[in-house]
């Protein structure tokens, strides 16, 4: 059963003052989050992310469909035993110290005293302000505050943690260290679903993403499938050529760069690759190797949204991509 | 569900009492209810009624600017800030945390009326004319106080469930001014020849809060000398505090509503 279902969500805001008008933020979206994944969830400013979360926390109501988190509808108090939830750009009490807050946070969770305390103290060191545990919020830096965001997300054990854009204004170290924490809750089988900006991040910490443009699903599934989809070409790479490189070589490819003793050409489709394979057998060239070339996830995530890419029917990408095989 | 309350009663009265405001205003009632004693003395006699009136006035007043100014941030606060995101994110309802800070600042309101009280018990002992029977007359007379500032800290928090603090301040702060006119509301309506004007008074009595339901122990009934004593009415007092407990449970309870529809964007 995933941990996460989506149905239909809709979502419409009122806006204006005398004569309300709706605005859709968030249109039949579907999604479904497996357990033990890592879920990245993408869009530009306003596509409707920070909406699917907060109906997920049950801070929105929506307006139609349905949402479930370990099979229990989103309206359901008790299912937030199970879950954290760090907010986008989060603020917490200024006036307590993180040992407040992580203490005030688990006894809403039932926790009490010292099994909540050595809890409090574990989490502080996780994620490294155990040397700060008694200043006062107000004198946190962003990466401290987001820091701590993450530990009272993680008071209660939960299954599953929603992170709202939890990179968002740290700097290279502040966003590795998050990269480190989402990494070990993974480790430890937690599922994580988070929104985030940061696409290199993204590329490198999840299984599965969903793109949102617009309040619409554009594309979801295995990033892996995803870029899959979209080989743009292939790059081969021959041992060095001792003669002039065959003019047939050059009139077959798009691209032709010889680098020390390497001669690396680039194909634009399977048939070009297949027939420069054939003119180097025939010239006795080394192979050395044969990669295809995918877009990364910030160049494929520019193509869907800015309207290259309408979102395709199925909900997740189709796992018959058509080539994948490396020559080595 | 008492442990969730009682968890964010207790960080709401750690915010409020870390609120610089509150130590202004409890200072100022202080050095009001400490210059009665001065005031008491131009009026040849008379100094222990009019310290007991300033003083039970300052405690009121004061205690109603405490109520107010700290009552209409309460969840205004929550919501700008966003702290109420991560807290509604945890295993609390909604109406768990509106009677969460509701009981947070009312015992706020406890402990400065308790410090306002000190206050007033000591100008009494400087002056020396109150016996210990007195001194024991004054809970009473504080007790109705926090009744009514019970009711108005219900009011503050009902109007920052969906208003901003000026609005609610506003608001808040006209009703309890109206409140104390209540029966003068009441007796307009009866003398009224226009039906019409006769329901509308009639509804406005009994929706708007009356507070004139608390002017029941004053410093007659502290003092209780020849000529100058209203006894203490144990019955009147019951009604009050059930009036104060309906009426406040009445006000919470459409605060909740109005909470538990609203949508945090």
């Amino acid at each position: 059963m995933p941990v996460v279902e989506i149905e239909n969500l809709t979502k419409d805001f009122s806006i204006g003052f005398w004569k309300k008008r709706p605005l859709r933020a968030l249109e039949n979206l579907c999604l479904e989050v497996h357990r033990g994944e890592i879920f990245g969830f993408l869009g530009p400013n306003g596509a409707g992310k920070s909406t699917t979360i907060k109906i997920l926390m049950n801070l929105l109501h929506p307006t139609s469909g349905t949402a479930r988190i370990l099979g229990k509808p989103v309206n359901r108090v008790s299912m937030h035993q199970e879950i954290g939830y760090l907010p986008e750009n989060p603020y917490f009490y200024d006036y307590l110290t993180p040992t407040e807050l992580l203490t005030y946070m688990g006894r809403l969770f039932g926790l009490r005293g010292s099994e909540l305390s050595r809890k409090v103290e574990a989490l502080l060191d996780d994620v490294g302000l155990a040397e700060a545990r008694n200043l006062q919020l107000r004198k946190f830096s962003k990466g401290m505050v987001q820091r701590v965001g993450v530990a009272q997300a993680l008071i209660n054990d939960p299954e599953i943690v929603f992170l709202d854009e939890p990179m968002s204004g740290l700097d290279p170290l502040g966003r590795m260290e998050v990269r480190r924490i989402i990494t070990s809750l993974k480790a430890r089988g937690v599922t994580v679903f988070f929104s985030s900006h940061v696409l290199p991040d993204v590329e490198a910490l999840c299984d599965r993403i969903a793109i949102l443009n617009k309040g619409k699903l554009q594309e979801a599934g295995a990033l892996e499938d995803i870029l899959k989809v979209r080989i743009t070409g292939y790059e081969i790479i021959l041992s060095r050529v001792k003669q002039e490189i065959p003019d047939e070589i050059r009139r077959s490819c798009d691209e032709v760069r010889s680098m020390e003793d390497r001669l690396h050409l680039r194909a634009r489709d399977r048939a070009q690759m297949e027939a420069l394979l054939e003119i180097a057998l025939r010239h006795k060239l080394e192979l050395i190797s044969v990669n295809p070339v995918r877009p990364s996830l910030e160049e494929h995530f520019q193509s869907v949204v800015a309207g290259g890419q309408q979102g395709p029917a199925y909900t997740y990408a189709q796992k018959n991509a058509t080539d994948s095989t490396d020559y080595h | 569900m008492i442990r969730r309350i009682l968890a964010i009663a207790r960080n709401t009265y750690r915010e409020t009492v870390r609120d610089k405001i509150l130590y202004n205003l409890i200072l100022f009632a202080l050095i009001l209810i400490f210059s009665s004693i001065m005031l008491g003395q131009l009026t040849l006699g008379n100094e222990d009624k009019v310290m007991l009136d300033l003083g039970l006035s300052s405690i009121s007043v004061f205690g109603m600017l405490i109520a107010i100014f700290i009552g209409i941030g309460l969840v205004y606060k929550e919501l700008e800030k966003r702290t109420a995101y991560a807290l509604l994110a945890k295993p609390v309802h909604r109406h768990e945390l509106i009677l969460g800070k509701y009981l947070g600042l009312l015992f706020t309101i406890l402990v400065n009326l308790a410090i306002m009280t000190v206050g007033l018990e000591l100008a009494m002992l400087y002056i020396g004319r109150i016996g210990l029977g007195g001194h024991l007359r004054v809970l009473p007379a504080v007790f109705v106080i926090f009744l009514s500032l019970a009711l108005t800290t219900a009011l503050a928090l009902f109007f920052s469930t969906f208003s901003s603090p000026a609005l609610s301040a506003l608001f808040t702060f006209f009703l309890w001014i109206i409140g104390h006119f209540g029966r003068d509301l009441q007796s307009f309506g009866e003398l009224t020849k226009s039906a019409s004007v006769k329901w509308v008074c009639r509804i406005l009595y009994y929706v708007i809060p009356n507070l004139t339901n608390f002017n029941i122990v004053d410093s007659r009934s502290v003092i209780q000398s020849s000529g100058y004593s209203m006894p203490i009415d144990p019955v009147a007092i019951a009604g009050s505090t059930i009036y104060a407990v309906l009426y406040c449970a009445a006000i919470l309870s459409l605060s909740i509503a109005i909470f538990a529809r609203r949508d945090f964007k």
